[in-house]
C-alpha cells in the first residue's frame, strides 16, 4: 500500500469550495471504484477536484496503473495516446466527452462527477510490469507518445524524502496551485496523504479572486508555483497581502530568476515565512534537490542540495567526474526515485528497471565551494514553458506535419518560443496551431518569417545562425 | 482614440480576438484569456492608462465589462 489511510481515518484529507473528505471516505471512494478493476492500464484525466483524486488514489492503492492526462488534453492528442497504449478504462470528468475523441466503451461506474468507462480495447492482451505504479508524460502537452514510467517505490521513496525535508505534517493544508498530472502537483497531493494533512483543492487560478477567497477560508498553509507564477505574484504585489496562516512556499518548474529569488526570499525573512526552491524532473519522480530555506538569501540562483536519500554529481563530456567548484558539467543525481525509465509504445509497459537508480538529467550545472548546485544551462533541445517541457523537435514536427509546404524551426528560451517559418502567410495559423497543440497560451509564441532556414551541408538545421533574429 | 476604443483594442492586441469578440467575454472562456494572457492585459492596459493596479482590482476583472467598471470606478479613466 502507499499510503497508510486507516491510520488519519478521521482526519480531513480532501476539501474543496462546498465539500470535504475524511481519509477514511478516500479509501472507501477508492476502492469502489478500483476494486473490480484489477491489474490493467487507465487513462485518467485529471482535474483539481475530489473525483480526480479518488481515482488517482483509489488505483494506486489497487494496484489498477493509471496515465494522468490533463482534462483539457486536445481531443487528437488523447486518442493518439490511447491507440498507442490501448488503456483498458478511461476515468474522467462527466463534462468531457470522450466519445468526441472517437474513444469507445460503455461507461460502467459513475460517481464524484466523474465516469469510468471501459474501452474497447480492454479485450486485448493487458500485461505490465509487475513493479510499474504510474505513468506520467514528458513534455506536459505535446501529445508525445514518450512517457516516464514509475514504480511503487520510486513513489513510496520520494514521497518520504519530501516529507522530510519539507517537515510536513497532518497540520498542514496546501491549496493546489499546479495540475495534479504534472509531476511536481502530484508531489504535492503524494506527500500530503502520506502524512494526514489536509489538501485543499481548487481548479480557479491565482488570478482570480475565488482563488484567494479559498485560499483566505480554507486558511492554506503552502502553496507551490512554477517560475511564471511568482512573476504573477510578483505583479499582484502579493507581498502587500495579508495571508497570516501561510507559512510555505515552494518553487520549481525551472530556474526562478535571481531577481525574484532575492524578492520571495526577502519577503519570507520579513514575514516569517519559508521560500524553498527546489530541483526535479519527472524521470527521477519529482524531486532531486531543493534550497533549504535557512540559505534562501545567502545561495540566490542556487537550487540547493540533493534531498535526503539522494547524491547530485557533475561530469565532463567524457563522463567523468568534475570534483571542482565552478566547473560546469552535465548534472546527475542517484537515488531510489530514479524512475525505471521511459516507455514509448505499450509492450514497453513490461519492461523493468532500465535507468538503475541513475539519472543524466540533461541539465549543466555548477557547485559552489560550498556544496550548492547552480543550474547555468541545458544539452538537451527543451524549454520550459509555464512550468511545462516543451521538446523543441516535437513542436516542429507538429508543425512540419501539418503545414508541409512551408520549413520550420524552433528555438527560444524558457517562456519564449520562436518559431520561425519559410512562408509569411501562414505565421498566424501555425501560430494557432502550436498553442492549440500545446495547451499553451499563444503569448508564449514569437513567429519570425525568414526566406530560408540556415543549414548545414548535412542538411541539419543551425539554430545558432537563427539566434541573430531574435534578439 | 477614445478611451473606450483604447480599451478594447488592448484586449484584441493582447487575447489576438476581433473586436466583436471582446463582448460579454469572460476569463477563462477563450483559451487565450488564461492567467498568462490576465497579466498581459493587465500590463497592457497598466501601460494604456498610464495606471497601477490594486491586487483586488486585478482578481476581480473577470470579464469585459467587469474591466470597464473597475478602470471607471477606480482609476478615473471616463469612457
Amino acid at each position: 500500500m502507499m499510503w497508510n489511510f486507516k491510520k488519519y481515518s478521521q482526519n480531513t484529507a480532501l476539501e474543496t469550495a462546498d465539500s470535504r473528505m475524511t481519509y477514511e471516505e478516500l479509501e472507501q471512494a477508492g476502492n469502489e471504484l478500483a476494486e473490480s478493476m484489477g491489474r490493467c492500464l487507465v487513462f485518467s484525466l485529471c482535474t483539481n477536484s475530489i473525483g480526480s483524486v479518488v481515482g488517482y488514489t483509489g488505483f494506486i492503492q489497487n494496484k489498477t496503473v493509471p496515465l494522468l492526462l490533463s482534462a483539457h488534453l486536445d481531443k487528437k492528442l488523447l486518442l493518439s495516446l490511447a491507440d498507442t497504449y490501448h488503456p483498458s478504462y478511461f476515468w474522467y470528468p462527466e463534462e468531457v466527452d470522450i466519445m468526441a475523441a472517437g474513444i469507445t466503451g460503455n461507461v460502467v461506474f459513475e460517481k464524484h462527477g466523474y465516469c469510468l468507462l471501459k474501452s474497447d480495447y480492454s479485450d486485448k492482451e493487458q500485461t505490465l510490469y509487475s513493479e510499474l505504479a504510474l505513468l506520467l508524460t514528458t513534455s506536459g502537452s505535446t501529445g508525445s507518445p514518450k512517457l516516464v514510467r514509475q514504480s511503487y517505490e520510486n513513489i513510496k521513496t520520494n514521497t518520504e524524502q519530501i516529507v522530510e525535508y519539507l517537515k510536513i505534517d497532518s497540520l498542514e493544508r496546501p491549496v493546489t496551485t499546479l495540475p495534479m498530472n504534472y509531476t511536481y502537483g502530484l508531489s504535492i497531493i503524494n506527500s500530503h496523504l502520506m502524512v494526514g494533512a489536509s489538501v485543499c483543492l481548487t481548479d480557479s487560478t491565482i488570478m482570480q479572486k475565488e482563488f484567494w477567497n479559498f485560499f483566505k477560508e480554507k486558511k492554506c498553509t503552502s502553496f507551490s508555483g512554477v517560475p511564471y507564477t511568482y512573476e504573477m505574484l510578483d505583479k499582484l504585489r502579493f507581498y502587500r497581502m495579508d495571508l497570516p496562516y501561510l507559512k510555505t512556499m515552494t518553487q520549481a518548474g525551472g530556474k526562478l530568476s535571481t531577481e525574484l529569488h532575492k524578492k520571495f526570499a526577502e519577503y519570507a525573512l520579513q514575514s516569517g515565512k519559508n521560500f524553498v526552491v527546489m530541483y526535479g524532473q519527472c524521470e527521477a519522480t519529482a524531486r532531486m534537490g531543493y534550497l533549504p530555506p535557512e540559505y534562501a538569501l545567502q545561495k540566490q540562483g542556487s537550487m540547493g542540495i540533493a534531498i535526503p536519500k539522494g547524491h547530485f554529481m557533475l561530469i565532463d563530456d567524457s563522463g567523468n567526474e568534475i570534483l571542482d567548484s565552478g566547473v560546469s558539467g552535465e548534472l546527475v543525481y542517484e537515488g531510489k526515485n530514479v524512475t525505471l525509465g521511459y516507455a514509448e509504445k505499450r509492450e514497453d509497459l513490461l519492461n523493468g528497471d532500465e535507468f538503475e537508480g541513475k539519472l543524466k538529467t540533461g541539465d549543466l550545472a555548477e557547485r559552489d565551494s560550498d556544496g550548492f548546485y547552480y543550474i547555468v544551462g541545458r544539452k538537451k533541445r527543451f524549454l520550459k514553458i509555464y512550468g511545462n517541457r516543451v521538446n523543441l523537435d516535437e513542436v516542429e514536427k507538429l508543425i512540419k506535419s501539418s503545414y508541409s509546404q512551408l520549413e520550420c524551426a524552433c528555438c527560444g528560451t524558457d517562456d519564449h518560443m520562436d518559431i520561425f517559418i519559410t512562408n509569411g502567410t501562414a505565421a498566424d495559423k501555425v501560430k494557432a496551431f502550436a498553442a492549440q497543440k500545446t495547451g499553451l497560451n499563444p503569448a508564449a509564441f514569437h513567429m519570425y518569417v525568414i526566406e530560408n532556414i540556415p543549414k548545414n551541408e548535412a542538411g541539419k538545421t543551425l539554430y545558432g545562425e537563427l539566434k541573430k533574429y531574435s534578439q | 482614440m477614445t478611451n473606450m476604443e483604447k480599451y478594447v483594442k488592448v484586449f484584441t492586441d493582447t487575447l489576438d480576438i476581433s473586436e466583436e469578440q471582446t463582448k460579454g467575454l469572460q476569463y477563462t472562456a477563450i483559451p487565450a484569456w488564461d492567467s498568462v494572457g490576465h497579466m498581459a492585459l493587465i500590463a497592457g492596459l497598466e501601460d494604456t492608462f498610464d495606471i497601477m493596479m490594486d491586487t483586488d482590482d486585478i482578481i476581480d476583472f473577470n470579464s469585459f465589462e467587469k474591466g470597464i467598471e473597475i478602470l471607471g470606478n477606480n482609476y478615473d479613466v471616463e469612457f
